[in-house]
């Protein structure tokens, strides 16, 4: 039950890479990030990438690593905010965009994952969205039909994994990362931590093994706050 | 005295009812939760994967895998749950959430919203506006009344790209409160900040605006 689990980001994204290929890559924010599986991705130098991420990194951390180098062509998100470098690169022509609104992102990717090529939704409905999408009325209401993302490779971030794939994430970190498991052709996760069989509860597990195909251990596990914010306890 | 960002978010925060499943967006809608009035219970939702938001962490306890939408660092409740992006979105496209508080760049009288891009110049993208505008049971729109340059923020059409058609039940601005008919379309004034008179809240109005009974006597 080990052959799911690679040596480090190397061994696990070999083989899987391409010029003009498909990743998805989870996370929202730099929450629940493959941090050492984007670096890998820059490493091999692999371009003309299609991303679909929620996000475009922030200065410096997740996809805006392969924003820096330039290796991708065009980017499928709902939020690129705060992000100088994608900015300059959007508005110079460099890269391609096509914004989504987030729930109408996930569910595309969900029905990836489950093998619906389309589904109608009243998001969008009356905006730029819906030009050159069917618009078909259901009850009165008007809804847009969308269609499912897939990707070559789905690159995900989770909390434990146990030999057998079996993924549990954490807290909010969970975000994108169980759907795009499901709708990559082959998905690498990296986790904090690797345990054996029967060491998760399976009445708690979030994307079960037959999703996974390729594991490894965290080698970066930054997990970079975006905007700290507290407060100050109060004094007895 | 038009009321400050603070007493903006207060006013929004009447609207929330006992029972309720809230979703606060950005800005002054994310203030609206330090003026939860008494007695009144409600569930915050995040569309990153939480219902149930806690406050902000004490110091030192800020935990990375715990954000808001704003990706701001909070906490959880003991009633709180996560779950996926796709499962956060079906609950609000699904009309599971009774109630959205979003800022705007725009607003017009037929109920249509503006607040996710200037062609040319700004280029950040929807997030979840859309969806939410879309599939939550109520909106309101919290926002100064005028821009920068004193132009008001209130149309009669929307002149930037569209979040959502048709969709907005209540705005609450610096100067009033007004509600909107999204379905046939058309604005009431409802409300007056302390001192604002009827006039003032009209000049800064581009758009034709009904008086409510109960303000149509005082003015």
């Amino acid at each position: 039950m080990t052959r799911k689990i690679y040596d480090g980001p190397e061994a696990a994204l070999e083989g899987l890479l391409f010029d003009g290929m498909t990743i998805m890559s989870g996370g929202f924010g730099l929450s629940g990030n493959p941090e050492s599986l984007i670096p890998e991705v820059r490493r091999s130098g692999v371009k003309n990438l299609t991303v679909i991420s929620n996000n475009a990194g922030a200065d410096g951390f997740g996809l805006w690593m392969l924003l820096e180098t330039r290796q991708i062509k065009k980017m499928i998100a709902s939020y690129v905010g705060e992000n100088k470098l994608f900015e300059q690169q959007y508005l110079s022509g460099e890269l391609e965009l096509e914004l989504n609104p987030q729930g109408t992102l996930a569910e595309r990717i969900r029905a990836g994952g489950a093998g619906i090529p389309a589904f109608y939704t009243r998001t969008g409905v009356g905006t730029v969205v819906a030009e050159g999408k069917p618009v078909e009325e259901f009850e009165g209401q008007l809804y847009v039909r969308e269609t499912w993302l897939r990707a070559d490779l789905a690159i995900v971030k989770a909390w434990k994994a146990d030999t057998a794939g079996n993924l549990v994430y954490r807290r909010t970190a969970r975000n994108f990362n169980p759907n795009m498991a499901t709708a990559g052709k082959v998905t690498v996760a990296e986790v904090e931590e690797i345990v054996p069989v029967g060491s998760l509860d399976p009445e708690a597990i979030h994307t079960p093994g037959i999703y996974v195909d390729r594991i490894i251990k965290s080698t970066i596990n930054e997990k970079k706050i975006e905007k700290l914010t507290e407060r100050k306890r109060e004094t007895a | 005295m038009a009321w400050t960002r603070e007493q903006v978010a207060a006013r929004a925060a009447k609207e929330l009812q006992d029972g309720f499943y809230v979703n606060l967006g950005i800005g002054i809608p994310t203030l609206v939760a330090n003026y939860i009035p008494e007695g009144v219970d409600v569930t915050l939702q995040s569309e990153n994967g939480l219902l149930g938001i806690g406050p902000f962490p004490y110091e030192g306890e800020a935990d990375p895998d715990l954000i808001n939408a704003g990706k701001q660092t909070i906490t959880i409740l003991p009633s709180s749950s996560f779950f996926s992006s796709a499962d956060s979105f079906a609950m609000i496209r699904g009309g599971h959430i009774d109630l959205t508080i979003l800022g705007a760049m725009e607003v017009a009288a037929n109920g249509d919203i503006a607040n996710w891009t200037i062609p040319g110049k700004m280029v950040k993208g929807m997030g979840g506006a859309m969806d939410l505008v879309a599939g939550v049971k109520k909106v309101i729109v919290v926002m100064d009344h005028a821009n920068k340059a004193g132009e008001s923020k209130v149309l009669e059409r929307c002149s930037l790209p569209l979040t959502g058609a048709g969709v907005v039940d209540l705005i609450i601005t610096d100067l009033c409160v007004m509600s909107c008919d999204k379905t046939k379309g058309g604005l009431t004034l409802i409300e007056l900040a302390p001192d604002v008179t009827l006039d003032a809240v009209k000049a800064k109005t581009a758009a034709p605006l009904a008086i409510a009974p109960s303000l149509a006597k005082a003015a």
